[in-house]
């Protein structure tokens, strides 16, 4: 188990190094000169070459890449176009925002997935089943920018019960934290529970005709048993792949969530970068998320370890 | 396997009496489809005695394995079932789901055809092993898995107390089809169901799988019902045999009066399909056709489309009912022709 998991976390090691060139090389591509955006209105050549030299664009590329790189290497990724500060710490400021809206609307998504999921699949073609599918086919099909905004009418509107956008941090105010939370976390999580009811649903109604599942009935275990022991555990194996895919893109940031509901995450300081040219700082995100992405999957593979003991064993 | 299909002694005779461990009753078995409701199993009866071996010998899709799913409340939900079964007291056809899920594991053990699939891949062997004592004994965790050891060595697994913990997917086939004779004994059953558990073997492991079953059951005392296409497997292991086709039984009873003088031409045609060593270098014996699609079958005796005898024109059109031929032999044809 320890060298699997070294192995992996070595793995991910060298694509975090591949996803860092990437980064630098697309911003290369993109148009505009984050220089002159800087200047603004204050542009003279003179200026502009000194800004030039002392952010080290005018070195060739390689060179720039490996500057870069080394100090990335340190926890220096440099500093924010526009207001100077480290982008290090831009970024890890962001994190926490970010990281309590992915894990609230995941585990909301889960505690309505799971249930809904394999009810829907042991009583096929109940009433149940139809609602899950209306469920989920409503989920996945209305935008949830624009679920974001009739929540926000509904409970922050017209009901009053919920502040309509803002972020108050975890270690705050928790009570205060939960509702502003809940609206965007509800909206972001609704989408994900109607992926996942789907995805559990058909998982869990695969397992329930396999062979080892008529075995535990003949052996007259409780109904409950043969689901919980010897469908559930089945079916849990490729339904961790979709939560960790969907947990990793919402730490990613929400953009259009996160700029609607005032949310101060990754998303929204990566909206920001883009339209003001900051690259450093696009950069540091693009490269955070990255690496959240990778841990996540690095977690995912021990748990499938966990789960199928025919895993390590390959 | 040419010694298989020569006729062996039955491993024991038992005392007929009039005891049955399970008995089916004019069981009928009717799944409903996209293309209406098909009949897979009609008016079949037959009983098991203690300690006795019946086999159930049939083609794939003659009605076989569902009605044994069916006789035991594990029918897939689409099908309605109707007539009586029989374990030891209870009237199993008459007992709501919860009942008859306590006497399952508990009374009657099966065994499945596939090895590789009938185990669940995630759960370590020791455990599948005692999980049905575990629900009807009331063993302990500690209990379950000294149980689990003592189990896994009684089939025959070597070093046994290190494989408890061990996954399926860590043993070949027959090892695996070994712990799933442990499974169903767990909690030493009066029936032990044996659907096709040799069919996915290779033909070294069934002949030890074969042995495994015959030398458990002298030693338990179990009843089998041994499902199977095999007819060396039915010469060596069963007392009576029954033989299915179309979803009935065409003909029945003890195994050395269905073998000396098979009546119904399908059991005949089947009987010369076998290998025979004496032949060798002659073509196969071939049943020509295929069985009926349960949607569509004939009006009068469902072989006559591949029927080589054709004798009775009355098979054609009207159903034949089970006549008895002699002692316990009961054959549904018009046809008498010669014995043998």
């Amino acid at each position: 188990m320890a060298r699997f998991v070294l192995r992996r976390v070595l793995q991910s090691a060298v694509v975090l190094v591949g996803v860092t060139l990437v980064v630098f090389l697309l911003l290369q591509l993109v148009p505009g000169d984050p220089v002159r955006v800087a200047l603004g209105t204050r542009f003279d050549p003179q200026t502009y070459d000194a800004l030039r030299e002392r952010a080290g664009l005018d070195q060739p590329l390689p060179v720039q890449y490996a500057s870069y790189l080394g100090h990335a290497l340190t926890g220096d990724l440099g500093v924010s176009f526009r207001t100077g500060q480290p982008v290090s710490a831009i970024v890890l400021e962001r994190l926490p925002a970010t990281l309590s809206l992915a894990v609230t609307a995941v585990v909301f998504a889960l505690l309505v997935a799971f249930p809904l999921g394999i009810v829907a699949a042991v009583r096929s073609g109940s009433a149940v089943d139809h609602a899950a599918r209306v469920f989920s086919q409503f989920g996945v099909s209305v935008p949830d920018f624009w679920m974001g905004i009739m929540g926000i009418l509904l409970f922050a509107g017209v009901l009053g019960w919920l502040p309509p956008s803002g972020y108050v941090a975890l270690t705050d105010d928790p009570g205060r934290w939960a509702t502003h939370v809940a609206l965007p976390a509800v909206t972001v999580g609704l989408v994900t529970a109607s992926i996942l009811t789907r995805f559990i649903r058909s998982s869990v109604l695969e397992v329930l005709s396999a062979d080892y599942v008529r075995t535990a009935e003949a052996k007259g275990l409780r109904n409950r048993v043969v689901i919980l022991r010897h469908v559930l555990r089945n079916a849990l194996i490729p339904v961790v792949t979709v939560v960790a895919v969907q947990l990793a893109s919402l730490l990613g940031g929400v953009i259009v969530i996160e700029v609607l509901f005032a949310w101060p995450g990754i998303g929204r300081l990566t909206f920001d970068a883009v339209q003001a040219r900051d690259y450093p700082v696009l950069q540091g995100a693009v490269l955070l998320v990255a690496a959240l992405f990778l841990l996540v999957n690095l977690l995912v593979d021990i748990l499938y370890a966990r789960l199928d003991p025919r895993i390590t064993v390959k | 396997m040419s010694e298989r299909t020569e006729r062996m002694p039955s491993p024991r005779r038992h005392p007929m009496t009039d005891s049955t461990v399970l008995s089916v009753d004019d069981l009928t078995v009717t799944v409903g489809t996209r293309n209406g409701p098909v009949r897979a199993v009609a008016g079949v009866s037959w009983q098991v005695r203690p300690g006795e071996t019946f086999a159930l010998v049939g083609e794939s899709g003659s009605g076989k394995s569902m009605t044994l799913l069916a006789a035991t409340g594990l029918a897939p939900r689409a099908a309605t079932v109707t007539g009586r079964v029989r374990l030891l007291d209870d009237e199993l056809t008459a007992l709501p789901d919860d009942r008859r899920r306590k006497l399952r594991g508990r009374h009657v053990g099966f065994v499945f055809q596939d090895p590789m699939t009938s185990l669940n891949p995630v759960l370590p062997v020791g455990r599948q092993v005692t999980e049905a004592a575990e629900e009807h004994l009331g063993l302990t965790r500690r209990a379950a898995r000294d149980r689990a050891v003592e189990l896994l060595e009684l089939v025959g697994i070597p070093s046994a107390a290190g494989r408890v913990d061990a996954y399926p997917h860590q043993f070949s086939g027959g090892m695996r089809q070994r712990v799933a004779i442990a499974m169903a004994l767990a909690c030493e059953p009066d029936l032990l169901i044996a659907d096709e558990p040799t069919t996915a073997l290779d033909v070294t492991t069934q002949a030890q799988i074969i042995e495994l079953v015959a030398d458990l059951q002298a030693r338990l005392g179990t009843a089998v019902v041994w499902v199977t296409h095999d007819l060396g497997v039915v010469a060596g292991i069963a007392d009576t045999v029954a033989v299915m086709y179309g979803g009935r039984i065409v003909e029945q009873g003890p195994v050395d009066a269905v073998f000396d003088t098979p009546t119904h031409p399908y059991t005949r045609a089947l009987l010369a399909a076998r290998p025979d060593p004496s032949r060798r270098g002659e073509d196969l014996v071939a049943i020509p056709g295929s069985p009926p699609s349960p949607l569509d079958l004939p009006p009068g005796c469902a072989f006559w489309p591949r029927c080589p005898v054709r004798a009775d024109p009355r098979c054609e059109h009207e159903l034949p009912p089970l006549t008895p031929v002699g002692d316990g032999h009961t054959v549904r044809t018009f046809y008498r022709g010669e014995a043998g």
